[in-house]
């Protein structure tokens, strides 16, 4: 069960305006999908050990270095901004 | 002859007897989509003057008998989450209604080296978040194969177009059962593979731990085709694995095969069709000498809760970069930066969208990442440990794709639980990383069944060439 300021209050934490009738509505779909989920509770997570995890996985990492593409397809990029001044992404001020 | 009634082996013969020009097939294909996708909705995107002139050059390749590309004239359609260079690529969003691809994904690069001609983007739900595809901010897609139901989802428009003679073949994208569960609701091949098998550079991210792209077919053989041409090491996707890995089966009986059949797919609450089906497919296996165990995954009817924590945990945090600022929709008559990231995600999302950035934003905030992330995470550890244990004892596992045929329209769009657990047996496979194939096995009342056939890590050719003994 989560209410409806929980959901309001998350929905603000993702950067999501939600009208009043979605508040309603997600608080009761929510509801349900959480108290399903519950059931993962029964299972036994005790001897699991994430480190010492069943994937095997490796860092892959590269180089940090600045890698030169060519200007069309930096403007291509550029292009798909709503708002840009020269050649920066413009932003409402935060100050 | 019928232009649009070829598999990937026909165009290449036809081709080489010169029965048709790609110039002909490619505008028999576009003429038929333009007739018949009003009532099916499988596309969201034509590419006809790209499609088209490149069909004419490879038409020219051909006469100046120079070498003739190994995919010549065959057509694709590509799931819109998939970005195609100077197409739009709408992932199914309003939020990215006009988003221009400013680059091609690697697997659409390694298929137009080839001579694929991209047709046109298909329809998905939002962000490949769904079972329907009727989570698309651009109308549902309806199954072919019966119009007042569903494809199935999220590569519901992908599979449509294939089973509907629209393309060649079709990319898609798998996270929980995005392409199995299509292909087995439109009557189509659809391959999920191993995890890191074919590089997601250009693939919109839902779920980073989950995603894979795949080829949706009319048959088993094209399916190898077409994996074979997109699987591969990619320096831009730094979880794609070395071709190494990537090696072919030599099996080339089915004698001697050991079958797992898990107790916990064949229970109550599946429809009988289906059962009849997949067990008659399964005798068909036992009779070309297959040996058939039945098994135990005992976590699986967990497998649906741990994947509806782990998905919109990742989705919440990759859906986070649509912010009104780089890319996509922008409401900006506000004062405050706050006001744009609010009004631009709020008015730009759907509902199923809006749901799983909650979820998500929830399970892994201060206080609860305990009890859901981390405990989903280690739920997951011992789902995978639980296929482990399985593949001691056998090399497949055979269950059907999904409990039930296509369902209809709107059936399951009132409660969204229902709708996740459309994905309760293609699901547990993305959490361990395998590959699994979908393949047609019949039909019951005119609908399609698919059997799903799950391998080990890495044997995708394997489970695609034990797939071709039920389609010969």
């Amino acid at each position: 069960m989560i209410s409806k300021e929980e959901v309001k209050h998350i929905a603000k934490l993702a950067r999501i305006e939600l009208t009043e009738d979605e508040l309603v509505r997600f608080q009761k779909e929510l509801s349900l999908i959480l108290d399903y989920i519950e059931q993962l509770k029964e299972v036994d997570v005790s001897k699991v050990d994430l480190k010492k995890g069943l994937i095997k996985s490796n860092n892959v990492t590269r180089k940090d270095e600045q890698i030169k593409k060519p200007i069309e397809e930096i403007s291509l990029l550029m292009d798909l901004a709503p708002e840009k001044k020269d050649n920066y992404l413009k932003t409402k001020k935060i100050l | 002859m019928d232009l649009t009634d070829l598999t990937i082996k026909q165009v290449g013969q036809g081709l080489f007897d010169k029965n048709f020009s790609v110039l002909e097939l490619t505008k028999a294909h576009l003429e038929k989509i333009k007739k018949e996708d009003k009532g099916i909705n499988a596309f969201l995107t034509l590419c006809e003057d790209k499609a088209l002139k490149k069909a004419k050059e490879i038409d020219k390749i051909i006469a100046l008998k120079k070498k003739i590309p190994l995919l010549a004239g065959v057509l694709a359609a590509v799931k819109d989450n998939i970005l195609v260079k100077g197409i739009r690529t709408t992932a199914g969003s309003k939020i990215l209604k006009n988003y221009i691809a400013p680059y091609n994904a690697t697997c659409i690069e390694k298929l137009e080296r080839q001579g694929v001609i991209i047709l046109g983007k298909t329809n998905l739900d939002e962000f490949a978040m769904g079972a329907s595809t009727e989570n698309s901010a651009f109308g549902p897609t309806k199954n072919p194969k019966d119009l007042t139901r569903v494809p199935g989802g999220s590569s519901g428009g992908s599979a449509a177009a294939v089973a509907n003679n629209f393309c060649h073949f079709a990319l898609g994208s798998d996270t929980g059962g995005s392409i199995r569960q299509p292909a087995s609701f439109c009557g189509t091949v659809g391959l999920s593979p191993t995890y890191g098998a074919v590089s997601r550079y250009g693939l919109i991210a839902l779920t980073s731990s989950l995603d894979q792209i795949g080829p949706i077919t009319k048959t088993v053989e094209d399916c190898k085709i077409i994996f074979d041409i997109i699987k591969g090491k990619d320096e831009m996707d730094s979880t794609s694995v070395n071709d190494k890995l990537l090696v072919d089966s030599d099996i080339k009986t089915i004698k001697g095969l050991v079958i797992g059949i898990p107790k916990e797919y064949f229970v109550e609450g599946i429809d009988k069709g289906v059962l009849e089906l997949v067990k008659r497919a399964i005798n068909k296996y036992e009779k070309l000498g297959a040996k058939i165990k039945e098994i135990h995954l005992p976590l699986t009817k967990y497998a649906v809760a741990c994947y509806y924590i782990i998905n919109p945990s990742e989705a919440s945090t990759n859906l986070a970069r649509y912010d009104g600022i780089k890319y996509g929709l922008s409401q900006s008559n506000n004062k405050e930066l706050l006001d744009v990231y609010l009004d631009s995600r709020g008015a730009g999302f759907g509902d199923e969208v809006k749901r799983r950035i909650i979820i998500g934003t929830f399970a892994l905030s201060s206080g609860y990442y305990e009890a859901y992330y981390l405990r989903a995470q280690k739920v997951r550890q011992l789902i995978k440990k639980d296929f482990e244990k399985a593949f001691n004892e056998v090399d497949v596992i055979f269950t059907p794709t999904a409990p039930t045929p296509a369902f209809k329209l709107k059936e399951k769009t009132e409660n969204p639980l229902e709708m996740y657990l459309a994905d309760i047996f293609t699901a547990p496979v993305k959490l361990a990383g395998l590959p699994a194939i979908s393949v047609p096995c019949g039909e019951t009342n005119n609908l399609p069944v698919g059997l799903q056939i799950i391998g080990k890590s890495f044997k995708d050719d394997k489970i695609i060439k034990i797939a071709r003994f039920l389609e010969k």
